[in-house]
């Protein structure tokens, strides 16, 4: 790589190779053996701007180069071009055969179009090529007098200080003392990771002559290290919060139906699965019924999968669990052989195989926030939908008749029933809206874990925890709960490992359903069982 | 085709009932030869194992067109041992001592083949194995259609060292937690050693089975790879767990350019589930991939496409073959040409005619089974996936290479390189 770009640097500043595409260069990417083409591509980035040169370099980056008939092409399309003069070739020869680069080569020819670009007159070409050199180079010495230019002449607010990086990288190597004092002096302000690399040979009086230098670079190591270690707690903290969200999504439909009602619904996974399901089918009807509309497929599901998932909730709470009520051990087997009916029903409709559930465009990529701190969004948009679930659920039950209702037949079902409450259609209600929310619970979940028949079974004992962890009867207990073991699993699993952190959780709270079997926040006053 | 599945419908209900009635034979069941089938078809492994249960359909319906094996038809037992590896032994005993049959072909992880191990030693029964997998075992009742380290996972990380693979200096040696990860590993790490890269400098991390949280792993090995050296990622997960891991890395933004990550255990079948434009430049390291271009390999992908077709596969039209199918279809072929030059379906005189056994794969080579160490000698290739889920062959072997189920790396091997 460096000796590619000291080539390129050398051949942009003493002159154009003007015969680019000779035939040499075309039959060394033609070639089948690695070396070949490296150089191939090494001949064409020397040979700076020339157009024929870039046009072939931007078609192989496309992918769009091929052998056809003995001889080397670019396919445009339906056309088949000349690579040397870019006319299209007639008659186009027949079945062109693409020819593959590997990553390295990519790399290279991605450096090389970028150089190139940074001169452009386009500041949005020269903003991607400034920053795809920034993500992509190490110090790249040999294109400092490039940078140096391109530095000159750049007027942009947003381009410059790129440049002034990628020229200060560069310069780390240069003779000239100040200079490289300067360079380190730019780099002090970076956040990345790669320029402390950069910098670390620095420290060391073999590689650094000058002490004034070793020390400037010491202080730019420390400035960098405080602020990585900031992004590296910010980034622990989010993935702690993120699978406490996920936690919260799947704990808190039984925080209503085991914490609230007090049923011991071993299906609760199950209905988490019914959710995740509801997703799937309605991305399979969107893809078939409304291809355009394809990426909104998730808010389609959302409400679909709350009201399967309580209606499944519903009719289980009809049929079985309003004949067990007070019987926590028949409900918990009643509940558990549900589960395995369910499980059975989703191999019969869909299959045992897992299925595709894909994260919508708007839901891909991410957020970057510092150098090392990236926030995907599927997991940003899932934090955010726990909190409109968690903000839904509160306003239920404490700002709505039904919720009052709900309230009132779990604290004292007789004194409920006298004052006219209808309690059984209200364990109905109760039972079904629980259900429903472990369904929204699932659509979350599909965005991010395996879409399976057994895909609850996985969540069970996690939202159990929950609830149990927080204690029964209480929403926010679900909640302080969720985040705790969220953050805590991820801290565990950062310093022991995922295998080890599992463990870890485990024995943490078997002890501390030992110590305080009510939970962390145990229901006050005149709750009756 | 309507008559022979009609047949094979009736071979299998006759012999059921056979089976319930407690006949010992019938007239029907001696004109057939049972053949087991041991896959998962539900659980984790269900995403990797079910597509080899119908490569195995196929290529027993492919023998039978043709006249099947020593005049007999084939006749698949299909058992679902369901991700669950104490169920593999019960059902691997089900399949010898009650269905009798004359092979089995089946198992994916290690630890399930370890698991029917000792059924098989003890019926005396036959396993064809069809997965690459870490090696240090060599059974006198198992073949091993699959790579040994040195076909897959030493040349692949040989690759990732080189100036053609961006000479990585750094690894992360990352994999689900059971024997076939722990063991490369190992194996991989005193390579490694060997090649003077220092302990600083390798990572292992491991995750349970079904793990789908990928976020602290994906942080550390950006941080890993952010202090300096050019950093690698060697990934032996298994099952489903890898699409949640492939998501969250396209997510997270790691390029393959940057940080290239060498999968083992991740082939065409495993991609179909995930939106590989992300992942466009990580690689793989197998033994065939879909994309190799020969008529073998074309005939091979068109009679699975066929076979999807028919037997109605879910999305049949986008069905790809991999290596462990691969793998499958050669292991069945050869068998039944072991059993054509026994004259006999007896376990002893099969495992003797299996010797030297060749047959044209769609890899374009013709494979050999080894003379004495239960091996195929296999081709090396290592393919980058590209944005349809395909691999773009980037490094190959010029030939075969003989297996060493024994790797040199691992201490107190020195004595078994001869096998």
């Amino acid at each position: 790589m460096k000796r590619l770009l000291l080539l390129i640097s050398l051949l942009l500043c003493v002159g154009r190779a003007s015969a680019a595409l000779e035939p040499v260069v075309l039959q060394g990417l033609a070639s089948d053996d690695f070396d070949g083409k490296q150089a191939a591509v090494a001949a064409l980035s020397a040979a700076g701007d020339d157009a024929d040169a870039q046009r072939l370099l931007k078609a192989l980056s496309e992918d769009a180069v091929a052998v056809a008939g003995g001889r080397l092409v670019i396919v445009a399309g339906e056309q088949v071009l000349d690579p040397a003069s870019g006319a299209p070739i007639k008659p186009a020869p027949a079945s062109p055969e693409s020819i593959s680069l590997n990553n390295s080569l990519r790399q290279q020819v991605d450096g090389a179009l970028a150089a190139a670009r940074l001169l452009s007159a386009d500041r949005a070409e020269r903003l991607t090529a400034a920053r795809a050199l920034l993500a992509d180079m190490g110090e790249g010495a040999a294109l400092l007098p490039l940078f140096d230019k391109a530095l000159a002449r750049e007027q942009d607010g947003e381009i410059k200080p790129i440049l002034v990086q990628l020229a200060a990288q560069a310069a780390l190597g240069s003779p000239d003392v100040a200079r490289r004092l300067q360079a380190v002096r730019d780099l002090a302000g970076s956040g990345s990771p790669a320029v402390k690399a950069l910098l670390l040979p620095l420290l060391d009086p073999a590689n650094e002559p000058e002490e004034k230098l070793r020390l400037e670079a010491g202080t730019a190591i420390k400035a960098i290290d405080a602020r990585l270690a900031w992004s590296d707690t910010a980034g622990q903290i989010f993935t702690g919060i993120s699978l406490g969200s996920i936690l919260l999504l799947a704990a808190l439909g039984l925080a209503i139906t085991y914490g609230v009602m007090g049923v011991i619904n071993m299906a609760h996974g199950e209905l988490l699965m019914v959710g995740a399901y509801s997703a799937y089918t309605m991305q399979a009807l969107f893809r078939a019924k409304f291809p355009e509309f394809v990426d909104y497929y998730l808010l389609a599901a959302v409400p679909v999968a709350f009201f399967v998932a309580a209606a499944v909730g519903m009719l289980m709470e009809r049929t079985v669990i309003r004949h067990l009520y007070g019987r926590p051990l028949e409900t918990l087997l009643a509940t558990w052989g549900l589960s395995l009916v369910l499980i059975q029903a989703a191999r019969l409709l869909f299959g045992a195989q897992n299925v595709e559930v894909a994260n919508p465009v708007w839901m891909s990529g991410g957020v970057q926030l510092a150098e090392n701190l990236s926030l995907p969004w599927n997991r940003l948009i899932i934090v955010a939908f726990s909190g409109f679930v968690l903000l839904l659920v509160w306003l239920m039950m404490n700002k709505t008749r039904l919720g009052m209702f709900v309230r009132a037949v779990t604290q004292n079902r007789p004194m409920a029933g006298c004052v006219g409450v209808p309690t059984a259609r209200i364990d109905t209600l109760a039972f079904g809206i629980g259900s429903g929310i472990a369904g929204l619970g699932g659509v979350a979940l599909s965005q991010i874990a395996n879409v399976g028949p057994d895909m609850g079974q996985g969540y069970i004992v996690d939202s159990f925890m929950v609830v149990v962890l927080g204690g029964v009867g209480q929403l926010a207990g679900a909640v302080w709960a969720a985040l705790g073991l969220g953050v805590v699993t991820k801290f565990l699993e950062g310093w022991a490992g995922a295998v080890i952190a599992k463990i870890l959780v485990l024995v943490f709270i078997i002890i501390f359903i030992q110590k305080r079997p009510q939970g962390l926040f145990a229901l006050k006053g005149r709750f009756v069982d | 085709m309507q008559n022979r599945r009609t047949f094979l419908k009736a071979a299998v209900l006759s012999a059921s009932i056979a089976a319930i009635g407690g006949l010992s034979s019938s007239a029907w069941a001696a004109d057939t030869i049972k053949v087991g089938v041991l896959h998962s078809l539900s659980g984790t492994m269900a995403i990797s194992e079910t597509a080899l249960k119908e490569t195995a359909l196929m290529t027993i319906e492919e023998i039978n067109a043709k006249g099947g094996v020593l005049g007999k038809k084939l006749e698949p037992v299909v058992v679902d041992p369901a991700s669950d590896w104490p169920k593999f032994a019960e059902k691997a005993r089900q399949l010898l001592s009650q269905d009798k049959v004359a092979v089995t072909f089946g198992c994916w992880t290690s630890v399930s083949r370890k698991s029917v191990l000792p059924v098989y030693k003890e019926l005396n029964g036959l396993l064809f194995y069809p997965v690459q997998y870490e090696g240090e075992e060599l059974e006198k009742n198992v073949f091993y259609t699959g790579a040994a380290p040195n076909q897959q996972a030493i040349p692949a990380v040989e690759y990732l060292m080189s100036k053609e693979g961006g000479s990585a200096k750094r690894f992360v040696l990352l994999g689900t937690d059971y024997v076939y990860p722990r063991t490369t590993n190992k194996i991989l790490r005193a390579f490694l050693k060997s090649k003077g890269v220092a302990e600083a400098d390798i990572i292992e991390e491991y995750t349970p089975f079904g793990h789908s949280d990928y976020q602290t792993i994906i942080a550390k090995i950006k941080k890993f790879a952010g202090e300096g050296k050019k950093t690698a990622v060697i990934s032996t997960i298994n099952g489903d767990s890898n699409v949640p891991f492939y998501k969250e890395l396209g997510n997270a933004g790691l390029k393959a350019k940057d940080v290239p990550v060498v999968a083992f255990s991740v082939g065409e079948e495993e991609l179909r589930g995930v939106d590989a434009k992300p992942l466009v430049g990580h690689l793989a390291a197998w033994n065939y991939f879909m994309s190799v271009k020969n008529p073998e390999n074309d005939k091979f992908i068109k009679m699975y496409r066929d076979w999807a077709k028919k037997a109605k596969l879910p999305k049949a039209d986008t069905v790809v073959t991999n290596d462990p199918m691969e793998a499958t279809y050669v292991g069945i072929h050869m068998w039944a040409q072991a059993v054509e030059k026994a004259k006999s379906t007896d376990t002893d005189k099969v495992i003797a005619a299996m010797a030297g056994q060749t047959f044209k794969a769609p890899s374009g080579f013709t494979l050999k089974m080894d003379e004495t160490n239960h091996h195929l000698h296999k081709p090396v290739f290592i393919g980058e996936i590209k944005a349809d889920g395909q691999f773009n062959t980037v490094w190959k072997t010029k030939g075969p290479v003989r297996a060493q189920p024994w790797s040199p790396f691992i201490p107190g091997n020195e004595g078994k390189q001869k096998l």
